[in-house]
């Protein structure tokens, strides 16, 4: 039963703290993603679950074992590269067949895992390639092959698809769930790519500077975001800000700059409070020409955007705030810049949040 | 400092950076470092030889010289051989210890590793001695009879101090450049530390250990001062070579020539087949043996492994190599401080030979530089074709592998064809023969760690070859260089076995310590150690300077 419970657990690389004081869960059998930019701790936390760094406080527990002082290669893990680190001295079959060999497994059932290995990933043909005659995708499919024949039951993998071209990374984030979820394996999977992780995970963590923000599904994570920066980087969201004027009992009104009012239902606040008002592109209406409606606001195209499958506009707002509007590139008509247009904001798919006491800038910033 | 370079050499850098872009003095610039190379660093050492074939003869008619050198060369190889492979054993686990450790004290410790490499072999030679054979001093007193007297085992000792910085320096390097991430991926698939070594890290590090290997390996069989002083009556190639010089018995020159012959054909065909063979040699990887290993890798084990390690360090390699400061403090203390300080006595020659070995260490780090840098560069980039290139490549490296002494006996046969070279301009060209190689191969090697991404980036924002070099290659390179300066200047100071060979008037410190210890000039104990503390000292000095210089290079 391969689940993952991290207590506290804090490293720190000098004054750099690189994991601060994170508590976490991750299920048996479970696709589990941590998502965040680069330099946030994602491979770190990687690596203190894998053994290959040891925690300053705090504890891991593997298959409900305590670890912390377990050493990487009696923690029953397959850990998957970024960049492989395929053994560059051996063919592909002696990489794959190394895990069965250092822990000394009878010599039929190393033939038969290695075999079954390179089949699964479609390289046996290639068994005696070695790393250098492969390309890219074949290396990271002999890595992941190699992780898993020393019968890994919790699978590490640090953005295992990261150095890919688009297409091949693409489809191999299907394989890859697949893949494990035959096998009923419990995966902790690293990326900075919101797209993959949203693709292939059960849940994802949301991580900024060290600590986790948010544990959710992607569903929860794009539609319920805790936190002004999840909401922006799961997804994209206009951040506008304001004070609650009136609440009542479906939600609350909200005065965003120049007295433009907004309503919002579902959102409990108090009166008086400064807020920032988040609102996804997708959930914006627009509409041409100046229009009066509730939470219709006035504008007109400062810039527009073919983007294939969808339009992107810039509309500044009659109070001078700028908001992304995103509509499907065949539906509806498009608009021109400088054309006069009205938006709509949605009352029931805006989220509201307590203004940053840092400033929102620096709350949505990557580093 | 730089500053000012910048803007005096502004004038001289443009028009050095338009004379660079044309082809033709580009070549004529690769043109004169490769006969430099041919004229002054590799033939001689190699033609003197051949220019006295026929005396060959000599030594086949007398029997008793003839089986004297069979001996002695066959223990030049023999002693070789084993050292180098004791060093590699000793050295390894120390690299490792240095590697693997994050503290400050271990910073300390890769420091003092250095040391046996920056005395002059001549007084590390004396100071082992000291510590092992005086029955009166070092540890023999505790037992009242030598411990090891002079002899092959002393040798063994010596050259295995001598050669252990820099099988050290070699693999620690090796270890600082090797990705990590192998030896994770190893231990995430289930292997023991022990096993993560043996069959990821050290097959990936081979060529590293080979050069570690072949770097003892040479050094041993040319090394001359230190194990002159150490032979006793038993002789080694070198050894034989310095004995026959100074008897000048009847038919020496036959055996001479013969020796030296042997002696360098021998080394350049074994290090032709390490540069062949090694890097096809496999290591058992496939076989693990879990149990055992995971016993090996266990705490326990670790820390006898890490404490045998110093403990062999500190017993076998350093308090010997600084033993020498006892009679040095002795020598504070009864005032032979005050005569040598006022240059009375023998002490006037010391000086003149310092001043002298200085001097000479000087002349030939420059000169080498200048000459070395577009060498390096050539091979580095292979600008005269691969074939060519990796041919230079193995050329350079033969100044090192030559037995000092026989490059020096050569090499002054060679010169002495022109009677109008003073005697100071063999002394030159035979260090600069002995130093070029040093620091060739280690700015070759850093000049191929410089991405040629970062050159052809620069070349395509404009800069012309010479601007490439000055912009992108020296900064990205100047440790190595430095480093590889500070190398021959170390090495031309402790230079003693082609000096021998080369000079007969002139004397360089080495030299002149190697006539103190054995007497050919009266000098007490408290003398010799004092002359070789001061060279200790100096060499120290500019062991903490270059350290200073490259410190957080690795
Ligand atoms: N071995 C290390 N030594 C010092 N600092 C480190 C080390 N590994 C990571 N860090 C620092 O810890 C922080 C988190 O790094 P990392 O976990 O690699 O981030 P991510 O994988 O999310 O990009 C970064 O600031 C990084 O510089
Ligand atoms: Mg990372």
């Amino acid at each position: 039963m391969p689940e993952v419970r991290l207590e506290n657990v804090t490293k720190k690389y000098g004054k750099i703290i690189a994991v601060k004081n994170v508590n976490l869960h991750v299920h048996d059998k479970e696709y589990f993603s941590l998502i965040g930019p680069s330099g946030c701790g994602k491979t770190t936390l990687l690596r203190l679950i894998a053994g290959l760094v040891q925690p300053d406080e705090g504890k891991i527990f593997i298959e409900n074992k305590l670890v912390t002082h377990i050493p990487p290669e009696d923690r029953g893990i397959g850990f998957v590269f970024q960049t492989y680190a395929l053994f560059p001295h051996m063919n592909a079959w002696d990489n794959v067949t190394y895990g069965p060999r250092v822990k000394a497994w009878e010599e039929e059932k190393r033939e038969r895992i290695g075999r079954e290995m390179l089949e699964m990933v479609k390289l046996y043909e290639r068994a005696d390639a070695v790393p250098k005659e492969l390309s890219g995708g074949m290396m990271q499919r002999v890595a992941l092959a190699r992780a898993l024949a020393a019968d890994a039951k919790l699978l590490l993998l640090d953005e295992p698809l990261g150095a890919l071209d688009a297409k091949i990374r693409f489809d191999l984030r299907y394989e890859l769930r697949k893949l494990v979820k035959d096998l009923g394996l419990t995966a902790v999977h690293v990326t900075h790519d919101q797209g993959e992780a949203m693709a292939i995970s059960d849940r994802i963590a949301v991580m900024k500077k060290g600590r986790i923000l948010q544990v959710d599904t992607p569903q929860e994570l794009y539609m319920k975001p805790q936190h002004v920066f999840v909401a922006n980087f799961i997804g994209e969201s206009n951040f506008l800000e304001g004070y609650i004027v009136e609440t009542n009992d479906k939600g609350c009104v909200i005065e965003l700059r120049g007295g433009v009012i907004v309503n919002v239902v579902n959102q409990t606040r108090n009166k008086g409070e400064r807020v920032v008002l988040a609102v996804r592109p997708e959930t914006l209406s627009i509409e041409k020409g100046h229009k009066k409606g509730l939470n219709c606001i006035t504008g007109h195209i400062e810039r527009f955007r073919f983007e294939g499958t969808d339009v992107r506009y810039e509309v500044r707002l009659k109070n001078e705030d700028v908001v992304v509007i995103v509509r499907p590139a065949l539906m509806g008509e498009w608009f021109n810049e400088g054309e006069k247009v009205t938006a709509c904001f949605p009352t029931d798919k805006s989220y509201l949040f307590t203004y940053p006491s840092l400033g929102l800038r620096s709350e949505l910033a990557l580093e | 400092m730089d500053g000012l370079i910048t803007v005096k050499g502004r004038n001289l850098g443009r028009f050095l950076e338009v004379l660079s872009s044309k082809r033709s003095i580009r070549s004529l610039i690769y043109a004169c470092t490769v006969i430099f190379f041919f004229a002054l660093i590799l033939l001689p050492p190699i033609l003197g030889i051949l220019l006295k074939w026929n005396l060959i003869g000599q030594i086949f008619e007398n029997s008793s010289l003839m089986s004297r050198a069979m001996s002695a060369i066959y223990a030049s190889f023999a002693i070789a051989l084993f050292v180098s492979i004791i060093d590699v054993i000793a050295g390894l686990p120390m690299a490792w210890f240095i590697w693997k450790g994050k503290s400050k004290w271990l910073n300390a410790l890769d420091t003092l590793a250095d040391i046996p490499f920056i005395v002059p072999t001549v007084a590390l030679g004396y100071s082992i001695w000291l510590f092992w054979s005086n029955e009166t001093q070092g540890i023999s007193s505790l037992f009242g009879a030598s411990l090891v007297s002079p002899g092959w085992l002393l040798i063994i000792l010596v050259h295995f101090v001598f050669s252990y910085p820099a099988v050290v320096r070699v693999m620690v390097g090796a270890l600082f450049d090797y990705k990590r991430t192998y030896e994770e991926a190893s231990r995430t698939l289930g292997a023991a530390p022990v096993t993560a070594d043996r069959t990821v890290t050290f097959p990936i590090l081979k060529t590293s250990f080979i050069a570690a290997f072949t770097l003892a390996f040479a050094r041993s069989i040319s090394e001359t001062g230190a194990t002159v002083i150490v032979a006793g009556t038993f002789e080694n190639g070198p050894v034989l070579i310095n004995n026959l010089k100074t008897t000048q018995q009847l038919g020496y020159e036959g055996a001479l020539v013969f020796v030296s012959f042997i002696l360098i054909a021998v080394s350049c065909m074994i290090f032709a087949t390490i540069m062949i063979l090694g890097p096809k040699l496999k290591m058992p990887v496939r076989k693990v043996w879990p149990v055992a290993e995971r016993k090996l890798s266990s705490h326990g084990l670790t820390n006898l492994r890490n404490t045998s390690t110093l403990l062999v360090f500190f017993v076998l390699v350093l308090i010997p190599s600084l033993f020498v400061a006892l009679p040095a403090i002795y020598a504070i203390l009864n005032g032979t401080l005050n005569e040598a300080l006022s240059s009375t006595g023998i002490w006037q020659g010391y000086w003149q030979s310092l001043s002298l070995s200085y001097g000479v260490a000087f002349v030939a780090t420059l000169l080498n530089t200048v000459a070395g840098l577009p060498m390096a560069i050539l091979i580095a980039r292979k600008r005269l074709g691969v074939l060519p290139s990796t041919i230079l490549d193995v050329l350079v490296n033969i100044p090192m592998i030559v037995p000092s002494i026989a490059l020096g006996v050569s090499l002054s046969i060679f010169w002495n064809n022109f009677p109008f070279i003073p005697e100071i301009g063999l002394l030159l060209f035979a260090h600069l023969s002995i130093t070029y190689p040093y620091f060739v191969r280690s700015m070759t090697a850093a000049i191929e760690r410089v991405d040629m991404d970062l050159e052809e980036a620069s070349k395509t924002l404009g800069a012309k070859p010479f601007a490439v070099f000055r912009t992108i290659i020296l900064p990205l390179t100047k440790y190595s260089l430095f480093a590889g300066a500070i190398m021959m200047f170390t090495r031309s100071v402790s230079e003693t076995g082609a000096t021998l060979a080369v000079v007969t008037e002139l004397k360089t410190a080495p030299v002149l310590l190697v006539e103190w210890v054995k007497q050919i000039v009266p000098a007490s104990p408290m003398e010799i150690g004092l002359g070789c503390g001061f060279l200790i000292i100096l060499s120290f000095v500019i062991l903490l300077i270059s350290r200073g210089t490259v410190r957080g290079r690795y």
